[in-house]
């Protein structure tokens, strides 16, 4: 580790802080309906859209109508994006005459885009045409990202409002989250990306004579459009198989920058967001400094393992001074790959600029490990809040049962009810991760794909369904993920991950928003103070560590110790 | 339910139109008209057509040219189509090594690699970048210390004094960003583009 290193991971977070404030601000405006400084332009086009789609935004739904809304959207979502894969070989922008996508593969592909996972199953250069990731792909990036965004304001509302039967109105959010924030800063973010070098054409691919006089043929396409979306939204799936670490997707210093504050700034505001909204601004700071600590502290522990280089290679004559370079860019080096690393699983972004499978052990057990802790450090865009939130009301709980009251948050009782969904919200992570692991480690077809051996192995398998239930899509990528068995099952855990959990989350929020908001007492539990944070922070760690500690044990654990003993598989 | 199908259709057409087709049109009108250059790939033309992408790294074997990292793509088996072959640097398949640090295949390649380098008279620690593969295959990059490391190769197969081509080098070294942002670095085409500009006789 480095001065310098840390001199550029406390930048991007004091930019990333230094714009929450007043993103969060702008936000809660959105949301609440006031008047914002895009209005003028937008709209007219809200109201066309509003309009067009037989939409009453003075319509307020139920929590199960806002649910069902969602889902609904989300199922013709699937249907029209399953569409486009397999019929990609008919439709236009196809320069270099991609066939259709094969159902399994199209299966899974049309679920991680809208769930917001982005996992990729496929080399994108040589399997989708530039349609396909235009109006097919990153339309999802777009609106599954909106969705979050929606369901999050949903969830806050249930805070704010009293013996209220209604969260609000779905369209209208979901409308108000790709006009009024996804599309504006995707703007700005895509033509700053160009700026740093990176392709928007619709060319597929140029050959070049190369200076010793071979061919080379280089991919190409509408790459800064969806590179922007594709962080902003927290979405992470690369136009490329190499991801951010491709030097067109992500070309220097400053376009790798930009690329980690584009994916961490919403997640970092919507918590300010929440604050706002409910008229407490310093509940808003209490959650971000919750997340904010444990992404820290895995920034740092990635960050060390990497920057020591892999002894196994020192032993034979590479000089450690380098760091673990392999999978990883001269460009970027240790401290910004390593920091990529944490955030983009700190999030449930996935996008890399390092290859995961090559990280050491440690280095590999922190984005697993973050994704398994629940994607609320700070999680994707919107579900990262409400994440929070499901672990908020899990905080002040414990602490309620430690002193004998009623838990309340931000005024809403928590009673049996809201506490049987919340479980039941966290329980489908390890269900699910581990359930398809087991059976993913004695399948000899899935142990097939695996690309390396020994304890490595496992960790491909455990971070995959990881990542996948964690609506994450960074991989362990060696796994050769596009069978009809990881398609399939990868799909499911998904699927899974995002609506079996978003649906008990909104029931707590239907069931909060009902409650009458009590008054604080002198016997409440403060939620904006260190000491909360502290529970908070602790609440997190022991719930994933108690989950997924035994897995973890058997892959990265075990694989670190074997290292220092000089073993090799 | 049946009421949401109405909104949930024309959301999904509406916005397609926006943010699939609407938005990435406008990013390629406004960076083709502004920023030709990076928006068609940074690539560098000369008399007979392109010979690079600026950012993208090249397979270089001849003596006479500064070598990239190692490069674990690949490219589909001419001969047999569900099977790949090694393809350094290929620029249409993305790829890393995806090896793990315990991985015998990884121990096993450095150590020949760096069994090579010492039958070419290398010694002492060699830096990490010159033995490992990159995240993509394609890194344009290596690091100064690993160029500075060919510099007496390059310059006895191009007949120049080593001093002249370890300064070109250093003249080719990209430094940090407001001295902040980035690492050292080398871009290995823009390096031997100038070593053909200064020696072009030699050029292989």
């Amino acid at each position: 580790m480095t001065m310098i290193g840390w001199l550029q991971i406390g930048l991007l977070f004091a930019c990333v802080v230094a714009a929450a404030k007043p993103l969060g601000v702008y936000m809660a405006r959105v949301f609440s309906g006031e008047k914002t400084f895009l209005q003028p332009v937008l709209r007219p086009l809200e109201t066309a859209f509003y309009k067009l789609s037989g939409v009453d935004p003075g319509k307020e739904q139920n929590w199960l109508a806002y649910a069902m809304a969602m889902l609904i959207f989300s199922l013709f979502g699937f249907l029209s994006l399953y569409a486009i894969l397999r019929l990609q070989a008919v439709l236009p922008w196809n320069p270099q005459g991609f066939d259709n996508v094969p159902p399994d593969l199209a299966f899974n592909t049309a679920i991680s885009f809208l769930t917001n996972t982005n996992w990729q199953s496929y080399v994108g250069e040589t399997t989708m045409s530039n349609f396909t990731q235009m109006a097919g792909l990153a339309v999802h990036n777009f609106l599954s990202a909106a969705t979050g965004i929606a369901l999050a304001i949903a969830v806050t509302r249930a805070f704010v409002r009293s013996s209220a039967a209604t969260l609000g109105n779905f369209w209208v959010d979901m409308t108000r989250a790709t006009l009024y924030i996804l599309l504006p800063l995707s703007i700005i973010v895509a033509l700053a990306f160009v700026a740093t070098g990176m392709p928007q054409t619709l060319l597929g691919s140029v050959d070049v004579t190369t200076l010793e006089g071979a061919k080379q043929t280089i991919a190409m396409g509408p790459m800064a459009s969806q590179e922007a979306i594709k962080q902003l939204g927290t979405n992470g799936g690369g136009f490329l198989n190499a991801n951010a670490a491709h030097p067109f997707e992500n070309p220097n210093a400053v376009s790798n920058f930009l690329s980690i504050f584009s994916m961490l700034v919403i997640s970092a505001a919507l918590p300010i967001t929440f604050g706002r909204m409910v008229g407490r601004d310093r509940q808003g700071w209490a959650l971000l400094a919750g997340m904010g600590i444990l992404l820290i502290a895995g920034v740092a522990i990635v960050y060390g393992s990497e920057a020591g280089g892999n002894p196994l290679l020192t032993a034979l004559g590479v000089d450690p001074s380098g760091g673990n370079m392999e999978g990883k860019e001269v460009r970027f080096g240790m401290a910004m790959s390593s920091l990529f690393v944490a955030i983009t699983t700190g999030l449930s972004c996935g996008a890399v600029n390092a290859m995961h499978d090559s990280l050491m052990p440690l280095g590999g057990l922190v984005p697993m490990f973050l994704i398994q802790l629940g994607e609320v450090l700070p999680g994707g865009v919107g579900s990262g809040l409400y994440g929070m939130i499901v672990f908020a009301i899990l905080a002040v709980f414990i602490a309620g049962l430690m002193v004998g009251r009623t838990p309340e948050f931000l005024g809403k009782k928590i009673e049996v009810r809201e506490m049987k969904l919340a479980m039941l919200a966290v329980l489908i992570l390890p269900l699910v991760i581990l359930g398809f692991s087991a059976v993913a480690a004695v399948l000899p077809s899935a142990l097939a794909s695996l690309a390396n051996n020994g304890p490595h192995g496992l960790s491909e398998i455990l971070y995959a369904y990881s990542s996948a239930t964690g609506n994450n899509g960074s991989a362990f990528a060696g796994l050769s993920a596009n069978t009809p068995w990881y398609n399939t099952t990868l799909g499911i855990s998904m699927a899974l991950g995002r609506f079996a959990y978003v649906v008990p989350v909104m029931a707590i929020a239907g069931s909060l928003a009902a409650k009458k908001k009590t008054a604080e007492s002198a016997g409440t539990f403060p939620t904006t103070t260190p000491l909360f944070v502290g529970l908070l922070v602790g609440i997190i760690l022991i719930v994933g560590g108690l989950q997924f500690f035994p897995a973890l044990a058997l892959g990265p654990i075990v694989e670190h110790f074997t290292l220092l003993a000089g073993k090799t598989f | 339910m049946v009421q949401h199908f109405r909104p949930a259709f024309m959301m999904l057409l509406l916005f397609t139109l926006l943010t699939g087709l609407a938005y990435p049109f406008a990013i390629l009108g406004v960076s083709q008209a502004l920023l030709p250059f990076q928006a068609n790939g940074s690539l560098i033309v000369q008399k007979n057509g392109p010979v690079a992408s600026a950012i993208i790294g090249q397979n270089f074997t001849g003596a006479g040219y500064f070598h990239g990292r190692p490069s674990a793509t690949s490219a589909p088996d001419p001969a047999d189509a569900t099977k790949t072959v090694d393809a350094p640097y290929n620029a249409a398949n993305s790829s890393g090594s995806n090896l793990g640090p315990t991985s015998q295949k990884l121990i096993d390649r450095v150590k020949a690699d760096m069994e090579a380098a010492r039958a070419a008279g290398l010694s002492g620690s060699v830096p990490a970048d010159a033995l490992t593969t990159s995240a993509s295959g394609l890194d344009p990059h290596i690091s100064p210390a690993f160029a500075l490391l060919q510099a007496a190769a390059v310059a006895k197969e191009r007949k120049l004094p080593e001093e002249r081509v370890r300064q070109l080098v250093q003249d080719n070294v990209e430094g940090r960003l407001l001295g902040i942002l980035g690492e050292p670095r080398v871009n290995v085409v823009r390096l031997n583009l100038a070593l053909d500009a200064l020696s072009p006789a030699a050029a292989p």
